[in-house]
């Protein structure tokens, strides 16, 4: 008897499919950084776009992401009369955790999406195609470049939201809780370990080579004209929101039992 | 032009028995033909008869199920991507609605290959991207977007850009589609100016009967020293190098000159050209 029915059995088939050819896009862009040329303007453009563009958003989140863990955790810290922990508490945090995974969140909504609907939009008006036809590896051209600023821009947005959050936690530890500045500024940098900085930089680069992967490669498996962009684009937020939630949960224990 | 492999007596274009499916669909059957030398192969056929993949298979786009595709006496069926590149280089095609990158203005649009290719410097580059936009006269237009185009400057613009290293072989992807008659005589004519003047050896595809006789009938050539686009009904000798290629369900249904299609017996080629 066959253990999975022929609709189950296909399905698993395609996702191994998609996974695969995920896989070799994500490889191939990688390998292409030793093949010449290098595309530098375009990795610089897209380093802008990533970077800078999304610099605003990151600050936001990062500020009222600290303020937010500033207010919830000195609640339950001043019922134990630890309320002077409340700056290591949001710092640490912030850089092991909600740092790199929100900043991925956002990059992945703001610049994943992009990446998708671009690359699908030139795919459906034969862009793509054009660009094949006068010699150019479209891999090279547009998945690399955007592949290597992500992965560069993403660390550097995580940093900033961290810095942020801590800052926001500041403000509300001294306007709103009347915890001493220097407590707080002291407790949040004091307490932050090797460990701790480790696993907060190790995490965005992946996180960066994942969205924009996912994003190229939803974008050029676009199909069904201006209704498939946008179904692309969906595709391409949600997927690698769940790889980012997913693939944070395995490096965390992988830096665990290692750091 | 000056390719040491390049041989005057081979095809510039052959396909051999090519099969190419979609998922289940069979979208060219044993499909083959030659393209001589200089010669224009017009391929007619309703929509989805497989014209496009024909084209996307010249220039390695797409790879047949079975058969060979001969360019310039090299089969590329077989090629990996990075050998295709090379193939690409001698030939220019230029895809349905232009195909423009949107992101870059016409002068970057036709200088492309110049650029990916790293060998000239701007000014030479400048001056290429002039002349080649004087050639569909398009000169006014080099600092345009693509979205300031109308849809025939985009036609001219798309044939400007696939002109850039004087490729030996072009291909057409109907290029008058959905363009008014004035507009569609001007790209037919830049057809003609790059089969008769510079002898590129081409395939277009259209499904505008219009386009097919202007092509076959029309030549440019000399006359009391000033060129001009001339025709047999003028009383000239016609030269045109010029064939047909039909199209039904992925099969050729006719392979011949333009009068031979007309005294054609066969319905649904009679039904396409009433």
């Amino acid at each position: 008897m066959d253990i999975l029915s022929g609709r189950q059995a296909s399905l698993l088939q395609e996702t191994a499919l998609e996974v695969q050819n995920l896989t070799i896009l994500g490889l191939r862009s990688l390998l292409n950084l030793f093949r010449r040329p290098l595309y530098l303007r375009e990795t610089f453009e897209q380093m802008d776009t990533i970077g800078v563009g999304s610099l605003v958003i990151t600050m936001l989140t990062g500020f009222f992401t600290g303020a937010v863990l500033a207010l919830q955790t000195s609640k339950t810290l001043s019922s134990f009369g630890a309320v002077g922990y409340t700056g290591q508490l949001v710092s640490v945090t912030l850089v092991r955790e909600l740092g790199p995974v929100l900043t991925a969140i956002v990059v992945a909504g703001r610049v994943g999406s992009g990446i998708a609907s671009e690359l699908g939009s030139m795919l459906v008006s034969e862009q793509i195609n054009a660009m094949r036809a006068l010699g150019t590896d479209p891999s090279k051209k547009l998945v690399t470049p955007r592949v290597l600023a992500s992965i560069t821009m993403v660390p550097v947005l995580t940093i900033i939201c961290d810095l942020v959050g801590v800052l926001g936690g500041f403000f509300v530890a001294y306007f709103l809780l009347g915890i001493s500045p220097v407590l707080y500024l002291t407790s949040a940098y004091d307490r932050l370990t090797y460990s701790d900085l480790v696993q907060g930089l190790i995490k965005p680069p992946i996180f960066g080579f994942i969205i924009a992967v996912v994003g190229c490669y939803c974008g050029l498996r676009t199909y069904g004209g201006t209704q498939g962009v946008g179904r692309s684009t969906t595709q391409s937020v949600v997927t690698s929101m769940i790889l980012v939630f997913v693939s944070d949960f395995f490096i965390t224990r992988l830096l665990l039992a290692f750091i | 032009m000056g390719d040491s492999n390049w041989d005057p007596l081979s095809p510039a274009i052959e396909l051999k028995n090519v099969v190419k499916y979609y998922d289940d669909a069979l979208i060219l059957n044993n499909v083959s033909f030659t393209v001589r030398r200089g010669e224009t192969k017009i391929i007619l056929g309703g929509s989805g008869s497989g014209k496009s993949t024909i084209l996307k298979l010249i220039i390695g786009l797409e790879k047949p199920d079975e058969g060979e595709i001969w360019i310039d006496g090299e089969e590329i069926s077989r090629f990996r991507e990075s050998d295709l590149m090379r193939v690409r280089q001698k030939i220019g095609m230029v895809f349905q609605e232009g195909a423009l990158f949107d992101s870059l203005s016409v002068a970057d649009n036709v200088a492309y290959r110049l650029h990916e290719q790293g060998e000239l410097d701007e000014e030479e580059i400048l001056a290429v991207v002039a002349k080649t936009l004087g050639f569909v006269d398009l000169e006014d237009a080099i600092e345009k977007m693509p979205s300031e185009l109308s849809g025939g400057m985009r036609r001219r613009a798309a044939i400007a850009r696939a002109l850039v290293g004087s490729p030996r072989i072009m291909l057409y992807d109907e290029p008058t589609a959905g363009l008014d008659p004035l507009t569609a005589r001007t790209i037919n004519e830049l057809v003609i100016k790059l089969r008769d003047l510079e002898g590129v050896s081409s395939v277009f595809v259209t499904h505008r009967l219009k386009d097919v006789f202007s092509m076959a009938n029309q030549y440019l050539g000399h006359q009391d020293g000033v060129l001009r686009y001339m025709t047999e009904e003028e009383g000239n000798l016609c030269l045109v190098n010029t064939r047909l290629l039909m199209l039904r369900d992925g099969s050729i249904i006719f392979d011949g000159f333009d009068e031979e299609i007309r005294q054609s017996q066969d319905e649904y080629i009679q039904k396409f050209l009433a």
